[in-house]
């Protein structure tokens, strides 16, 4: 009998042993079991895997996240519609200017007009993170993709020539970020694929590091790139003339960024673009804002475009934002393709006076019925000119793609051939090079457009012209403000318009204010991080 | 050899009639409440081994000489003592004991007498539960434990709450109890899925015999790493021996609101856009006049009712329970309805060696929730408007804009920044939920043969539920994309777990040292899946969304030792060492110790025959408790996640010029580095109990110190891949003062007062919370969105401050004391004012809350009544921020109006300013949660067949200086909450 006992307590021992080693290798739990979520290893395994991650790249210029419109945020900390790309971009550089003012009450929004911000501000927390998200995404497709990885993961030669197109792409995308920084923050850290992928406290680059990074990454990628093919069916894939673009726009402003002369290579990329490129000018202005500039007529002249749709590519950022916002007061709607406006953005009396030919040229897009053209109260939305840009319609007045009326299907032009005609026509005036007759030929092309005939076209050009000029061709399309530094009117005096300073009629500055301050939340993650002076 | 044995044992049994007349003493135990039969009760001579038990009958027989002290004893019942003086058949009525110091208490893996506890431990047993239509597990002790926080999240029937044992230990990470269910530990939260409300509704309140609330870590610790915020362990009721006992209860309720939001009324607010709109503002004044909140609320009735079977045959005691609730809330359609079956089996075999308990509690929930949205709007719709408007077909009145065109059917859509009838928000939006829960579990408690000290125990349980939100929108509801679309979503979840322990318990005379071991293995895995879909049928899509399979898994070994030397000092020592799948294999494992000692003084020589103390205990705890529950799942793997369809971006065109969409993937962040929470907790405890117990009480003083809690922070620019991850980087520190007492006024046949009270003072502290430290920067995490704009926030998280502290600017007001727009103390002396001066006011944690409780029973009537209140807490007024200004009432985007708060006419406010400190409100308040009458009718339907009436009125009162309709709002931002109704319900409780 007690030979049982202890024959079954022995096996019990055992079989609690047994279970208990079985058990503790369920610890290891590697991932989820839902084919949504998968593991690193897994992922790379499918061929595939590397055109989706170049997508995410892409997409994060254009969604907020992995469930449009909203639920799986890339960053966090803000509302997710205000944390994407363009939306963020766009507020910097639009809001602050004379180009637009907002009514709404979204914390300090009001303060990019009164250029009163902090550096506990939220939304420029946002834009720095985001813009940080793009180079982070952007910096690990470029280490799972190097030869190493490919080769120990057996991918075969033809991927491989594609992924690296990918890279060069990534390079380009990574180079866009880096210009943005540069041009929003001034000096920040300077993380790249060969940076930690661990935890660690990366240094701050000199604005020079930064500048001298954007043009050696975007020099040596742009060979890979593909060969500029306007219209083609790999829209919106950057091609070599957008990184022509972006090294156009870097040398432009090196006197701003790096206190450098540095024109005459701005007109060597900039002539690539308009010489070499094969991207045209379409037809009518409008067209470039609906809801089908992306039919080939109207992209050929959109050399890097980020693309949205109403179904597909959903946020509430990007040209949602930009079709939303500034309808209100009595602007119809169906207009715009959209089921309402959401009552915010207007432009001040500054921009509308830029205009001699409200009535002829196309581009003065202005709703001023119920509208007063001066701003008594900035959170009143018939407090100034509206501006009817972007509208979700096709060239026929058809509304874009959702049947609701929320999201749009307008991709947002970044970088676009009259922008080159008219970087040319400065860089010409700055003594970067070219010849005058073309340059004054570029513009009047431009205004020639907007006309609909030679009425607009001008004999002589300076460059005050330009600055006006270039707001009145790409207002609204995130330019005003670096245009405006460059010029040094941006902050200081020498030009005010309505509630700049928070004054109704415009008050002077502090030069400090051309670059934003580095975020709180950044200098607390890093002290290595020193704030902009002034902030 | 066997005739010799036979003889011997003869003698034996014969020699003590040899020496002294021995006579035969029978008799009869019976219950004093029911009148039944006790078996098993314990019958000694007092100082003898002599003694036996009654049987099933509650009959005894018992050898005895004239003068013995015949004492009979009962788990739960007081002692009760005869001298024998030859009685015949003898009838002995055992009292239930009231006191609470002799209770057996349920500790992690086992139960000690509660005067035997060493750790700070409250339990609250059935017949001092809440009463009312209250469906869920945590409204029944509401108010009635010190240290135990429990704020519901409104009025609506099975309404989830905010429930704190001493504040949470956690920042970004739960601060959830765990509950354990008969020995099942539930999954975080007390395991919510779909459909649901509160998770603890899928118990049935009826079926539940106590629950235990375990706060300091030498309670706690033995649940190691699932224990860092208490536990509260919940033990259902089980069968007796005897005679199947039928017990039916039923409750009828009525409720009704209290309290409307203070808004403009159609006058007034017909007066102000004439006072201030513009001339198109003024033309969309209605002429109707309508109290919109009057409007979607209704007086709700209410039945619960019950029936259970219990009894023992002679090797199982069952209990079986069927329950049924309909509860409608007070917004229209709101309803909650519920069938729980609850079963107990407990056999108990060779010669009571094993033992085998089998428990299942299964629970169907089906729930309608009327569109909340209606809450508010009602605050804010247009009281001048009529509620019916049938000119374009949308049934309701409705804010609408001047598109016709799309569809192009000549029919306007809506206004799309204007509210919508509140209404129609009810009635054409359809909400409702499933829910389907079973927890069960089979225990096998063996008691060796050959070492009846040790004891195997192994118990297997699961915790199943599966839920369902689904909801559709009729088809003229005035938004366009909304007509006719549905959504689902689908959840379910499977925990299993395991126990393996033994147990050895026994006494060494020569020490009078008792020791009781425990030790064991813990084995817990869950398993969560989600899918969901959106019907957009405007655009004939079905939107999925994203589905999961995740899978968390926990394993443990433990083991505990509790010394009792001379039945004065109790010392216990607790280890449990615990494995998460959430951490790497280097972080994974976490060892949480913790050591009590407690000194009964009571039992000491110089107090025992003490006429003042009846009882005296001091206890002192030292212990460590951990913390694993982050929402991530898999914080530590690198994974990549995929897209919605509707978060694709375009990569170029086929080969017919047609877009190609693809779902791109996400790098996921994580951490590798992350591993457990820690929190150690220090507390000192001391029960008494005075005049024979007449007065009981215990006293807490707590500290607690979490570190390395897990915080949701900034990355440094250019790490990780989001620009905050999980780290281990917080340090808190809280502090609590604690006490409870019970006092009995009169204690006598016919009077019986009970008064009871307790009271508890908290306070937290963040004392780190940076990942790098750096004179910079203090660390500041911003919460508490509010409602109003987008991305406002009122509260942060800062170092030297209460969490969740509001973070404000500092209002200035005029001469005659009203508020000044827009204008803030410059409290930097910058001679700026901007978010930089910005500044922590109050915070929306009480500094002390209280509860206060009595009953009396006077013959067959009972009385009772409970209070609660909370001191020092705020609210930020998000209905007056959002609600109370000009340019609110009075939009400028779009043709539409918006009623104000009344609150608009004294602040005159143009603009909102939703950081004003002006919104922060005092919200202390003192709240009549209860007063019951009741009757009983004893012996009603025959013998021991008891009828009892009551009538009770729940949410009687509430006294604050709170601006709003109730201060009571957890996380201290009030933003219409659905408001709680006062209850009148009338209960019936029949046992035969």
């Amino acid at each position: 009998m007690k030979n049982i006992y202890k024959t079954l307590s022995k096996l019990g021992v055992l079989l609690l042993a047994l279970t208990m080693i079985s058990c503790v290798s369920e610890l290891d739990q590697e991932a989820p079991n839902d084919g949504n979520q998968i593991s690193g290893e897994e992922f790379f395994k499918d061929p595939s895997s590397y055109k989706q991650f170049l997508a995410k790249l892409y997409a994060g210029l254009a969604v907020s996240g992995q469930s449009g419109p909203a639920g799986s945020p890339d960053i966090s900390g803000i509302d997710e519609g205000e944390s994407q790309y363009i939306r963020g971009l766009w507020v910097m550089q639009e809001l602050t200017t004379d180009e637009a003012i907002i009514a709404w009450n979204d914390k300090t929004i009001k303060n990019f007009h009164y250029q009163t911000w902090t550096s506990q501000d939220l939304f420029i927390n946002a834009t720095f993170n985001r813009l940080d998200f793009q180079v982070k995404l952007c910096n690990e497709f470029l280490r799972q993709t190097d030869d190493a990885k490919l080769n120990s993961r057996g991918v075969d030669d033809a991927l491989k020539a594609e992924i690296k197109t990918y890279r060069a792409e990534a390079k380009f995308l990574r180079a866009l970020s880096y210009w943005h920084f540069l041009d929003l923050f001034g000096s920040v850290g300077l993380v790249t694929e060969d940076s930690p992928s661990q935890f660690f406290l990366p240094q701050q680059a000199s604005k020079q590091e930064i500048f001298d990074f954007v043009e050696t990454d975007l020099l040596g990628a742009m060979g890979d790139m593909r060969v500029p093919n306007p219209g083609s069916a790999d829209y919106p894939r950057a091609d070599q003339a957008a990184a022509w673009m972006l090294l156009g726009k870097l040398y432009m402003n090196a006197e701003v960024y790096v206190n450098t002369n540095r024109y005459s290579d701005a007109m060597t990329y900039i002539k690539k673009v308009t010489d070499e490129s094969g991207y045209t000018l379409a037809a009518n202005y409008d067209e470039l804002f609906l809801a089908d500039n992306d039919r080939p007529a109207v992209r050929r002249e959109v050399i890097f475009g980020v693309a949205f749709d109403g179904l597909r590519t959903k946020t509430f950022g990007g040209t949602t934002f930009l079709t939303h916002a500034p309808v209100g007061g009595t602007m119809a709607p169906a207009e715009f393709g959209i089921n309402g406006g959401w009552g915010g953005i207007r432009t001040t009396s500054a921009f509308v006076s830029k205009f001699d030919d409200t009535g002829v040229d196309s581009r003065a897009q202005f709703h001023s019925n119920g509208q007063t053209l001066e701003i008594a109260d900035v959170g009143n939305f018939t407090d100034g000119y509206g501006i009817k840009k972007y509208k979700n319609v096709d060239v026929n007045g058809n509304p874009g793609s959702d049947a609701s009326g929320d999201f749009v299907d307008i991709d947002f032009p970044m970088f676009r051939l009259a922008d080159a005609y008219l970087m040319y026509a400065e860089c010409n005036l700055r003594g970067g090079g070219g010849d005058n007759v073309t340059a004054l030929n570029y513009v009047n092309m431009l205004r020639q457009r907007a006309y609909g005939n030679a009425n607009g076209a001008v004999s002589n050009i300076n460059l005050n012209f330009i600055l006006d000029e270039r707001a009145r061709e790409l207002h609204w399309e995130g330019h005003r403000r670096t245009d405006l530094i460059r010029f040094g009117k941006f902050t200081g005096g020498s030009y005010v318009w309505p509630w700049k300073g928070k004054v109704p009629n415009g008050a002077p500055t502090a030069a400090y204010r051309n670059i934003f301050p580095i975020p709180a939340a950044a200098l607390g993650g890093n002290p290595n991080l020193i704030q902009n002076a002034g902030y | 050899m066997k005739t010799i044995y036979n003889k011997l044992l003869f003698l034996v049994l014969l020699f003590p009639f040899s020496i002294l007349a021995q006579s035969t003493f029978t008799g009869t135990v019976l219950d004093q409440a029911s009148n039944q039969s006790l078996p098993g009760v314990n019958v000694v001579v007092e100082g003898t081994q002599n003694g036996t038990s009654t049987d099933f009958d509650g009959k005894f027989s018992l050898n005895v000489k004239k003068g013995d002290v015949i004492v009979f004893s009962y788990i739960g019942y007081k002692n009760y003592a005869v001298v024998y003086a030859s009685q015949k058949d003898i009838t002995i009525v055992l009292q239930e004991d009231s006191s609470q110091l002799n209770e057996v208490v349920v500790i992690g893996y086992g139960s000690v007498k509660k005067k035997d506890a060493t750790g700070a431990l409250s339990t609250v047993s059935s017949e001092d539960f809440n009463r009312g239509p209250l469906v869920s597990a945590d409204q029944l002790i509401q108010g009635k434990v010190s240290g135990l926080q429990i704020i519901n999240g409104g009025g609506a029937p099975g309404e989830g709450a905010q429930i704190r044992i001493r504040s949470g230990s956690s920042l970004s990470a739960g601060n959830d109890p765990l509950y354990v269910i008969d020995g099942v530990p539930l999954d975080t939260g007390g395991g919510a899925v779909q459909g649901g409300r509160n998770p603890l509704s899928v118990i049935n309140q009826n079926d539940i015999a106590s629950m235990t609330i375990l706060k300091d870590a030498s309670a706690t610790a033995i649940y190691g790493s699932r224990a860092s915020n208490g536990v509260i362990i919940i033990t259902t009721k089980k069968g007796k021996s005897g005679d199947m006992q039928v017990n039916y209860n039923a409750n009828f309720s009525v409720g009704q609101i209290t309290d409307y939001v203070d808004v403009l009324s159609a006058k007034q607010f017909s007066d102000f856009v004439m006072a201030k709109g513009t001339v198109a503002q003024q033309g969309l004044l209605g002429t109707a006049n309508t109290d919109w909140q009057k409007e979607i609320y209704r007086t709700a009735l209410g039945t619960d009712h019950n029936v259970s079977f219990s009894g023992g045959l002679e090797n199982l005691n069952y209990r079986a329970s069927l329950g049924y609730s309909d509860l409608n809330g007070i917004l229209q359609k709101d309803n909650f309805q519920r069938v729980t079956l609850n079963v107990n089996l407990l056999g108990k075999f060779f010669d009571n060696h094993l033992k085998v308990e089998f428990t299942n509690k299964t629970s169907s929930n089906k729930n309608n929730y009327s569109e909340r949205g209606a809450i508010g709007a009602a605050v804010s719709f247009d009281p001048t408007q009529q509620i019916y408007d049938d000119t374009y077909g949308y049934d309701y009145f409705q804010w609408l804009g001047s598109d016709t065109s799309n569809p192009a059917d000549g029919i306007p859509d809506q206004e799309v920044n204007a509210g919508r009838n509140p209404l129609s928000l009810i009635n054409q939006k359809t909400n409702k939920g499933l829910q389907y829960r079973s927890i069960g579990n089979v225990q096998f408690d063996y008691k060796l043969h050959f070492l009846p000290e040790l004891k195997a125990v192994a118990n297997f349980g699961y915790d199943y539920s599966s839920g369902k939100g689904y909801g559709f929108t009729d088809a003229n509801y005035v938004v366009l994309g909304e007509r006719n679309g549905n959504y689902n979503n689908l959840e379910e979840k499977k925990n299993q777990v395991m126990d393996l322990y033994l147990n050895y318990n026994k006494t060494f005379d020569a020490l009078s040292t008792n020791l009781d071991f425990t030790g064991g293995y813990n084995y817990q895995n869950f398993n969560y899946i989600n899918s969901s879909f959106t019907n957009d049928v405007i655009n004939n899509v079905v939107n999925q969304g994203a589905s999961s399979n995740e899978t968390v898994n926990l394993q443990s070994i433990f083991a505990r030792a509790i010394f009792s030397i001379a039945d004065k000092y109790i010392l216990t020592g607790s280890i449990r060492r615990d494995g998460s799948s959430r951490f790497t294999e280097e972080n994974r494992w976490g060892n949480f110790p913790s050591a009590a000692f407690a000194w009964k003084i009571s039992e000491e020589g110089f107090l025992r025959d003490n006429k003042v103390v009846s009882d005296l205990k001091f206890r002192a705890s030292w212990g460590i408790t951990g913390q694993q529950e982050i929402g991530k799942r898999y914080p530590t793997t690198p994974l990549y996640l995929n897209s919605t369809e509707t978060a694709s971006y375009q990569i170029g065109y086929d080969a017919n010029g047609l877009p190609i969409y693809l779902q791109p993937y996400r790098p996921q962040p994580y951490n590798l580095n992350l591993k457990w929470e820690e929190t150690k907790q220090l507390n000192l405890g001391l029960d008494f109990g005075l005049f024979d117990n007449r007065i009981t009480g215990s006293a807490e003083v707590y500290k607690k110190n979490s570190s390395d809690l897990i915080v949701f922070t900034a990355n440094p620019q250019g790490v990780g891949f989001s620009n905050a991850d999980f780290y281990n980087i917080g340090d808190m520190e809280f502090k609590g003062v604690e006490l409870s007492m019970d006092v009995y006024p009169v204690k006598n046949e016919t009077v019986q007062w009970r008064v009871g009270g307790n009271i508890t003072f908290q306070d937290a502290k963040v004392t780190k919370l940076n990942l790098i430290q750096s004179a910079d920067s203090e660390g500041i995490i911003d919460v508490g969105g509010i409602s109003g704009g987008t991305g406002n926030f009122v509260q942060n998280h800062q170092v030297g401050y209460s969490p969740n502290s509001f973070y404000v600017f500092e209002q200035v007001y005029d001469a005659a004391g009203a508020p000044v727009e827009g204008v803030y103390v410059d409290r930097n002396k910058d001679d700026q004012v901007n978010e930089n001066d910005l500044y922590r006011y109050k915070k929306p944690s009480a500094d002390f809350y209280y509860g206060f409780n009595t009953d009396v029973s006077y013959k067959n009537f009972d009385f009772s009544m409970s209070w609660r209140g909370s001191y020092g807490n705020y609210n930020y007024n998000n209905v007056y921020s959002n609600f109370g200004s000009v340019s609110t009432a009075l939009p400028g985007n779009g043709n539409y109006l918006q009623n104000a708060s009344s609150n608009v006419l004294e602040t005159n406010f143009f603009t909102p300013q939703y950081s004003s400190d002006y919104y922060v409100q005092d919200a202390s308040f003192v709240r009549l949660d209860n007063v019951t009458l009741g009757y009983s009718f004893p012996d009603a339907l025959g013998k021991g067949k008891n009828l009892r009436l009551t009538g009770a009125v729940q949410n009687v009162l509430v006294i604050t200086d709170y601006k709003g309709i109730d201060p009571e709002v957890s996380g201290g931002i009030d933003n219409n909450l659905y408001p709680r109704p006062r209850t009148y319900t009338l209960g019936l409780n029949v046992n035969f």
